[in-house]
């Protein structure tokens, strides 16, 4: 089957990434010849567990890691349960979480879904943001009560790519003998992490997020940190996590990860510099247009703007015909009839939040994809508001 | 990504009828900014109650820039009468259909049109009297049963796909499920398939489980201390207290009993 993926104008990888021609490279042998199950006791299979030992090491050498606190799960909602379940099982007397109202549905759905998963009764908290979508330090530090078993907070938003002080929060979380974990699948490979300096116990990683395919997560546990597995089978990942090894992906992560430190520089200049472009250049030429989110503590490849007056399934339509891609936070494309969760939490009004796109770039976007943007999307936004009720040209 | 037919996409690219007729003598305007979709459209009625003209503005996702547009195409030249007989499924038809979930925006162009065509006539739509029961979109118990009855609606979620109402909050679900419930008696059809999946209030809970417990308990006796969500927490009196099964007896009788016969969700606990 052909996508036409030569033709398009991808800028919604905080969705999905393109699998770097590299890791597929780096794949390949592991679906053809390589197809020995890594536990055999023959060198035919044990040749290929000596590889995905390199992998975990790459992994963990991109975020400051050992390896051995680098473990393979089948993606990050996988991670995101496992380490909150873990951290709830280990403190059985404590049933209490604190979470953020923003959270990605791996743990806004976890949470919501726990007691019956469990049989037991729990209480969230769910931290409050401001409108420029952070944290209010003082409140969190306030939340942390004796019942907390953990804390879970996303690195990065995956629609506003703001950034929540994950470090500072850990720390406050471990002074009072409370685990933290993060879901760092939009962080990682975009911003340094260094999990050396760090007090955070389990951070979460999705492969496709960051160049790598579909369907391979990791879970990293710091040493020490208690951990009770999630999923129970065979001794794979040292009994940690069960089920014969995704191999051909988890060599693929192995590279992407490695890409990835070695476009870190990249990614926070040049990429950075297109997004600031891409946003500047729309916010100056379309009225009635607004950046949603704090625009220093922010991902350098995400921007996320609202255009009012307009529906924001109707403009991703019109993308569509230029094979412009990206995503909206408008009811029509959030499945539901009312706009995303993260920019209600942090107070858009629903003007602006239906008429809200997400734009996140890679090192594979280039200049000219951003003029064409620049060029399109003033005419898109113009002839929807010739449609729309409430456009008044006369009145801005 | 929704799958539209090539009709919705062809009238939401190349959209009919924009903007507003000059010597308007019928306007009609549903939904809101804050909804997410709302529609303004006018109309030209002549001596002979003939539509001569049909403008819109939508403002809203493809499928309610496509309703907008066909329903105008629709109706231009229509006498009145028959306008009026316009149904949301007659929309959707002329659309080649509409996917489930955007039902409403087909609504949202009938109730327009009937807006209009009040407007035209000088008369208030009943619909604006009604009880508004979905506070989240502002949708009436009229409008309610109305979709309930045209569409032959059976599930709450079809409530929601074609009025919105129920979509937001959730908070007004068990109304939704009473207005389903009484169209459906006044219409006489068996509805096993919504009694089974109904939710029901907390003072409904109580009651049914106090009745099961009544009814199911042996010489041991038990009490019901508190029911919250689907926590149920109870107590043993009398031959049971002393049980060294008491534990047992609560999870694989009590629990099961109630699980059978109230709601298969529940959760037994004994009052510590």
């Amino acid at each position: 089957m052909d996508c036409g993926s030569d033709d398009i104008i991808y800028m919604d990888n905080n969705a999905t990434t393109m699998v770097a021609p590299e890791v597929v490279d780096a794949m390949m042998p592991y679906l053809t010849d390589c197809y020995g199950n890594p536990s055999s006791m023959h060198s035919f299979g044990g040749q290929v567990g000596r590889e995905i030992e390199k992998a975990r090491e790459k992994i963990a050498n991109l975020i400051g890691a050992m390896p051995q606190e680098i473990i393979f799960t089948s993606c990050g909602t996988e991670s995101d349960s496992t380490a909150v379940l873990s951290g709830l099982q280990t403190f059985p007397d404590k049933r209490h979480i604190v979470t953020t109202r923003v959270e990605h549905p791996a743990i806004k759905s976890l949470c919501d879904n726990l007691d019956l998963l469990t049989g037991h009764k729990h209480r969230i908290t769910r931290l409050q943001v401001a409108e420029d979508g952070t944290l209010d330090m003082a409140k969190y530090a306030e939340s942390l009560s004796d019942d907390i078993a953990i804390v879970s907070a996303m690195w990065a938003n995956n629609e506003t790519g703001v950034i929540f002080p994950v470090e500072e929060m850990a720390q406050l979380a471990k002074s009072k003998d409370i685990l933290f974990h993060t879901d760092a699948v939009q962080a990682v490979g975009k911003i340094p992490i260094n999990m050396k300096e760090s007090a955070i116990d389990f951070l979460s990683i999705s492969g496709h997020k960051l160049h790598a395919p579909k369907g391979v997560g990791v879970l990293y546990v710091r040493k020490g940190t208690p951990y009770i597995p999630f999923l129970n089978g065979g001794h794979q990942e040292d009994g940690r996590r069960g089920g014969t090894e995704n191999v051909a992906s988890i060599i693929g992560l192995g590279k992407a990860c490695e890409l990835a430190h070695l476009h870190m520089e990249e990614e926070n200049s040049r990429v950075r510099a297109m997004r600031d472009r891409l946003e500047q250049g729309l916010l100056a030429s379309i009225p009635r247009s607004m950046l949603n989110g704090n625009k220093e503590q922010r991902l350098p490849n995400t921007t996320n703007i609202s255009f009012e007056f307009v529906e924001g399934e109707a403009i991703l339509l019109h993308m569509n015909q230029y094979k412009i891609c990206a995503s909206s936070g408008s009811a029509c494309t959030s499945g539901s009839l009312e706009p995303s969760h993260v920019l209600r939490a942090m107070g858009v009004p629903f003007t602006a939040a239906h008429g809200s796109i997400r734009f996140s770039l890679s090192v594979y976007n280039t200049d000219q994809e951003i003029d064409f943007v620049l060029e399109t999307l003033p005419g898109i936004i113009a002839n929807l508001r010739e449609l729309s009720p409430f456009w008044d040209p006369n009145n801005l | 990504m929704w799958e539209y037919t090539d009709k919705v996409n062809e009238h939401f690219m190349n959209p009919r009828n924009v903007g507003q007729v000059e010597n308007a003598n019928g306007v009609g305007e549903v939904g809101s900014l804050a909804c997410g979709d709302a529609l303004k459209l006018t109309i030209h009625v002549n001596d002979e109650d003939i539509i001569t003209d049909a403008k819109f503005k939508t403002f809203g996702c493809a499928s309610a820039i496509a309703s907008s547009s066909a329903l105008t195409e629709m109706v231009k030249g229509m006498k009145l009468e028959e306008a009026e007989k316009i149904t949301n499924e007659d929309i959707a038809d002329f659309l080649g259909g509409l996917p489930k979930e955007k039902m409403h925006c087909s609504v949202m162009g009938r109730e327009a049109l009937e807006a209009a065509i009040a407007n035209y006539r000088g008369v208030i739509l009943p619909m604006a009297e009604g009880e508004v029961v979905c506070e989240c979109f502002g949708v009436t118990d009229l409008e309610i049963s109305r979709a309930i009855q045209e569409s032959n609606l059976r599930s709450v979620e079809e409530i929601t796909n074609f009025t919105k109402a129920g979509g937001g909050c959730g908070k007004c679900e068990d109304r939704l499920r009473d207005l389903l419930q009484a169209s459906v008696n006044l219409v006489a059809i068996p509805m096993q398939s919504v009694n089974k999946e109904q939710k029901m209030t907390t003072l409904q809970k109580i009651k049914k489980i106090e009745e099961v417990m009544e009814r199911e308990k042996d010489d041991g006796d038990i009490e019901l201390i508190d029911v919250d969500g689907d926590f149920v927490t109870v107590s043993l009196l009398g031959a049971c207290r002393s049980c060294q099964k008491s534990e047992t007896t609560i999870k694989q009788y009590v629990e099961k009993k109630l699980r059978e016969q109230v709601i298969d969700t529940l959760i037994v606990e004994e009052a510590k």
